[in-house]
């Protein structure tokens, strides 16, 4: 533990950074920002290394009376789940930055500080232990990423940030009616409290599905998959980069926050709709991205049927339970699938996300079509791309591989069907991401235009060789970001194992 | 000895990373000698372990090397287990992949690519390594789609040729398919066993002979059946079995170099030795081993046929090695594992030569590649026409040569057996023998005897290759002479293989072959009066008259035979109807789901539907915001007057 506050650092550092951006002006912003951004990731060591993974108490927490009437607190800490999705936003901001340091010309400071604001926001929501607290970055969040789509986003932009603001926050909305509700039983808005509060079946049904509402739309899952590939198609790279990178994760992080710990038997009761919903995810999503024409929508889709998994690797638990005979054995392998999941697609999806940012800096379109052969001419490009495609494949020694390979063993020990559903991502991941590969990068030079593609300069040299690292990290050596995940892992499942009724 | 299995692996590795990341820098001959010093690091150490565990008889090593991860109190671990089987498989794939490497210098010295063709081939033989060197079945699967990787970026070395990276997308999703039944495979090893580690498993498995699963309703199946033949479906991926074998004749776009390392010598023969370690678990399921004949024999049959249609040099090459492949995996199913390997080894020597013989020729005929444009090469190439020579005899099993011994070992074995199917496997491998020899000297003929064909440029400069070449042609050729008949005593009969392979007494077709074995030499006369080996005459013969000796009369069959022939260049359809049924109609159903489900549905009827919706709501409803104060004073009276009768009604009820 340390003696101070580190967790409102992380996340006011950004964000008063970002104000700071924002009034500074054009002049020194995007430096201004660099600075911000990488002080945030240093200040993951120290979490990271004070961590203990010894307990599932939350740690580094901080309390503090916010809105007393009605008993709203300032209450942060974090466990395993919430430390490696900390410090992945932490990863994924200065890379973001370094992205946007020439592509964006127009409002730059105002680009700077929107990421800045949401890097802090973000953090938040995986900081809070306060339900209103927890709510108010939930939504704030919207804000800067409606903006980033909304100011630098493409031809369509209006029609995708409204879509995007109405969609998350229609499920928001019924998330605190059921935070307010909770409030009255147990006249707190503490989440761990939360967790420990008597409700009775049909309380917990709706409280799940109001739940699922919020997090549900944010994963996303089908059938509220939608706004999705247009949000990314419509958004500037970075701010694509984050949507896939960490705003997915918050919906998972949701599922495992709120909806396991607080309606157990509610999850028990409708694990069966998740784990359709999720294998629906992995195969009908799988097909659709195979169709796609644009590269932003294939990469859009292949992080919904990727999704799948984590929400699959969470709702097999209960199954497990019954196999199991009620003990906990075997579930945590579907648990930790999943939050490794999810790190690994947050450096799979941003990368993928930079890679069509990098071609489109240049040839300006997102066409797969109007590609080919782009190795050509971008040989260290089309290294970064390959790598990148195969670790969306799931390919092992790439993090794609495990979280995947996890949940399927796992599956395997709920239902057969289950594991066969979701390995066939295999076959289907590989389909679709490697056809956009044999048409984009492959082949002979496609136009002009590819044949004077310059390769990638340093700057993004930068940016793709630090996630081509992190992707290779977590695949050849998964044991401590895996360490991290165990005790809290365990503690959620001894929980939720135990019925409230 | 723990550092020297280290080495073996990391040793091609490091020349892998040297080579690919600092190619430019150290330029092409730094590449070349760096990944050769790195294989031939491994090659010696490979040696040495193979005297340490066969002829010191070291006691098995089976250790952890690093731990991946633990979840759930199962160790996923990267570890090695070295014992016979092992110490023999990174013998073949080490020589083999030096002779390679050094050919490599000869055929891809003009390539742009040189630096990046050597890093794939020692990043190939790094994984190569970690497959056959696994003590567990994560590291396997790793080792399993890394060299899958490879061959994917070798199969697309030229990747502006459209036809390449056809072929290597084709092969990397093939082998996907293979993939989804081994992972599955290996998850139901996971669920009923708890671990992945090799000696756990096998100790285990006895225990679970009995226990059933149930996956359709209420039907259940045996457990051990059920693992057995999802771990087979990825073996016939990645060897290239019925029906999963159409990647590998496309594979042949790639250089040549990698079609004799990759394509014939070691990464296809993986399933091979994949299921013979697992000899613990198919020993266990007769049904297993029944699906694993009837796909081996079905293979070594059909695919021999098609061999005999192919005009392109490196086609017939790569149609006799799927029905190599179906001749080693009829010999798993008879629970031959030790004759399957035996072959495997053989095979590897006498196929990496007729591979690289074969491109040999091509460099010569400046990348031509159909045999009927050549013919009569054999004054002017006389040492590849010597090595193809002896390639195709040890392939035909001509006795004394290697390939003898190893094939006619199978065919006894197979008569053996008992099991369901190894009657049709027997018919299989016996007709396969007079296919064989017709195929491949009917290539042998049409390639270096008869009139030449070439075309009169090529012609003039034709000549014999570099030593560069030639070198590695020799080596080969001497374990394709004379590596079976020394060895078959050991590999076979003098219980090399104890504790690695596992053999229920009574499917044990290989001491019924022992009991007819009385030394290589009596065993290579013993061929005289066995049916093999005049089916084999029989080919040679038939090739020589109908392509040397009455040319015109191929031609004639051919027509006579159109229907047949038809069959045969079309490949039975199987291209045809994967590209139209999974291909197209994995599009048309991914397009009808996009277009119907995500477009005209969700979006259409509910997103974009719903806020229609409320636009027309709000249309009806701004109509009465109308702003004249008398209509909200009339709205309020109305208003006013229901409520009130809302309240006062009841009082009359």
């Amino acid at each position: 533990m340390l003696d101070w506050p580190i967790l409102s650092v992380l996340i006011w550092l950004p964000i008063i950074g970002g104000i700071v951006v924002l009034l500074s002006g054009e002049g020194g912003a995007r430096r201004t920002a660099l600075v911000v951004s990488v002080a945030t990731l240093a200040l993951c060591v120290p979490l990271w290394s004070a961590f203990s993974t010894a307990t599932a108490e939350m740690q580094f927490t901080e309390h503090a009376s916010w809105i007393p009437v009605i008993n709203a607190n300032y209450a942060l800490g974090i466990d395993g789940f919430a430390l490696p999705l900390i410090v992945l936003t932490a990863l994924i901001t200065p890379l973001v930055v370094i992205a946007g340091w020439q592509v964006i010309e127009h409002k730059r400071a105002q680009y700077m500080a929107a990421f800045l604001i949401m890097e802090g926001l973000m953090i938040g929501v995986f900081a809070a232990l306060d339900a209103i607290l927890f709510y108010v970055f939930w939504e704030a969040q919207l804000i800067p990423m409606f903006l980033v789509i909304g100011v630098w986003g493409g031809p369509n932009r209006v029609y995708a940030t409204i879509k995007f603001f109405l969609y998350t926050f229609f499920g928001s909305v019924f998330m605190l009616v059921a935070l307010i509700y909770m409030y009255f039983q147990s006249s707190s808005f503490e989440i761990l409290q939360f967790h420990g509060l008597e409700l009775n079946l049909t309380e917990q049904i709706l409280i799940f599905v109001a739940f699922l509402a919020a997090f549900a739309v944010k994963i996303p899952m089908w059938p509220v998959h939608t706004w999705l590939p247009d949000a990314h198609v419509e958004a500037p790279t970075g701010g694509s980069a984050v949507l896939a990178a960490i705003m997915l994760k918050m919906g998972g992080y949701g599922f495992i926050r709120f909806s396991l710990p607080i309606a157990p038997d509610a999850s028990r009761e409708l694990d069966w709709l998740i784990i359709t919903l999720s294998l629906i995810a992995v195969v009908y999503i799988g097909f659709v991205a195979l169709v796609q024409q644009d590269m932003k929508k294939l990469i859009a889709y292949s992080s919904i049927s990727h999704m799948g998994f984590v929400t699959l690797g969470l709702f097999i638990a209960f199954t497990i339970f019954t196999r199991g005979g009620g003990e906990i054995d075997g579930a945590a392998l579907g648990v930790e699938g999943a939050m490794v999941q999810m790190v690994s697609h947050g450096f799979v999806s941003a990368a993928l996300f930079l890679c069509v940012g990098v071609m489109y800096d240049r040839l300006h379109s997102r066409m797969i079509k109007d590609y080919g052969g782009v190795a050509n001419s971008m040989p260290i490009f089309a290294t970064f791309m390959v790598l990148f495609a195969m670790s969306n494949a799931g390919l092992p020694g790439t993090s794609g591989f495990v979280g995947e390979f996890m949940v399927i063993l796992a599956s395997f020990k709920a239902n057969f069907w289950y594991a066969f559903l979701a390995a066939t991502t295999l076959v289907l991941g590989a389909a679709y991401t490697l056809w956009m590969v044999k048409r984009v990068v492959f082949g002979e030079v496609a136009s002009d235009g590819v044949a004077a593609l310059q390769d990638v300069d340093a700057r993004e040299f930068l940016v793709l060789g630090v996630l081509t690292a992190c992707v290779l990290l977590i695949g050849i050596w998964p044991a401590p970001l895996v360490d991290v995940l165990h005790v809290s892992v365990e503690n959620l499942l001894r929980h939720i194992v135990l019925s409230k009724l | 000895m723990e550092q020297v299995y280290l080495l073996i692996p990391l040793a091609p590795l490091f020349g892998a990373i040297v080579a690919g990341l600092f190619g430019r820098r150290i330029g092409r001959a730094g590449a070349h000698w760096v990944t050769i010093a790195g294989v031939t690091v491994a090659f010696v150490l490979s040696l040495v372990s193979l005297k340490h565990h066969v002829i010191d008889g070291a006691p098995v090593f089976n250790a952890a090397v690093y731990t991946w991860l633990v979840s759930d109190g199962i160790q996923f671990q990267i570890g090695f287990l070295v014992d016979n089987l092992t110490v023999l498989m990174i013998t073949v794939v080490t020589s083999v992949s030096l002779a390679v490497h050094v050919y490599t210098i000869g055929y891809m010295e003009e390539d742009p690519g040189y630096q990046r063709f050597f890093s794939y081939i020692a990043l190939f033989t790094f994984s190569m390594l970690m497959l056959v060197m696994s003590n567990n079945f994560l590291q396997l699967f790793f080792g399993w789609e890394a060299v899958g990787l490879v061959s994917y970026l070798l199969i697309g070395f030229w990747f502006k040729r459209e036809t390449a990276i056809y072929a290597n997308l084709k092969a990397f999703l093939v082998n996907r398919v293979g993939d989804f039944g081994f992972l599955l495979g290996i998850a139901a090893i996971v669920t009923y066993f708890g671990t992945l580690d090799y000696a756990q498993v096998f100790a285990a498995a006895p225990d679970h002979a009995a226990t059933t699963i149930a996956l359709f309703g209420g039907q259940s199946w045996s457990l051990m059946t059920v693992i057995c033949i999802f771990l087979f479906i990825g073996a016939m991926g990645k060897s290239a079995q019925v029906p999963l074998h159409v990647w590998l004749p496309d594979s042949m776009e790639g250089p040549t170099p990698i079609s004799a390392l990759i394509h014939a010598a070691t990464m296809v023969t993986a399933g091979i030795f994949m299921v013979a370690r697992m000899s613990p678990l198919f020993e266990l399921s007769e049904t297993a081993l029944s699906v694993v004949i009837i796909i081996g024999a079905i293979t070594a049959l059909f695919m021999g046929l098609v061999g005999i249609v192919q005009n392109d040099i490196k086609r017939v090459v790569a149609y006799s090695t799927l029905s190599q492949l179906g001749y080693m995996t009829v010999a798993l199913g008879a629970s031959a594992y030790s004759v399957a390997i035996f072959h495997l080894m053989t095979h590897a020597f006498f196929k990496a030569l007729l591979f690289l013989a074969a491109g040999s020729v091509i460099i010569a005929m400046h990348h031509e590649q159909d045999i009927r444009a050549m013919g009569g090469l054999w004054r002017k190439m006389p040492i590849t026409y010597v090595t193809s020579l002896v390639g195709s005899l040890a392939l035909i099993g001509t006795p004394f040569f290697s390939g003898y011994f190893s094939k006619d070992a199978i065919i006894v074995a197979v008569s053996h057996a008992q099991i369901a199917g190894a009657g049709f496997a027997y018919f299989a491998v016996t007709i396969g023998v007079f296919i064989t020899a017709f195929y491949s000297f009917r290539m042998f003929f049409l390639v270096f005897h008869g009139e030449s064909r070439v075309d009169p440029h090529t012609a003039e400069h034709l000549h014999e290759t570099k030593p560069v070449v030639t070198l590695p042609l020799i080596a080969l050729a001497i374990p394709s002479v004379i590596i079976g008949g020394l060895t078959i005593e050991p590999v076979l009969f003098g219980g090399f293989f104890d504790g690695a392979i596992d053999v229920a007494s009574r499917h044990d077709t290989v001491a019924k072959v022992a009991e007819g074995f009385h030394g290589a030499i009596s065993f290579s006369m013993h061929a005289l009066v066995s049916l093999p080996f005049y089916l084999a005459l029989a080919g040679v013969a038939a090739a020589w008259y109908l392509y040397l000796r009455r040319p015109e009369l191929a031609g004639r069959l051919r027509e006579k035979l159109a229907p047949l022939h038809l069959i045969l260049t079309r490949k039975y359809w199987c291209d045809e109807f994967n590209s139209i049924v999974f291909a197209g109609g994995g599009r048309m159903f991914g397009r009808l789901l996009w277009r119907v489900g995500d477009e005209s549905v969700i979006d259409g009827l509910i997103v974009n539907g719903a806020a229609n919706t409320v636009g027309r709501i709000a249309q009806v409803l701004r109509h009465l915001q109308t702003g004249f104060l008398y209509h909200y004073a009339f709205a309020m009276i109305i208003g006013l007057l229901l409520l009130l009768t809302l309240f006062v009604m009841p009082a009359y009820f």
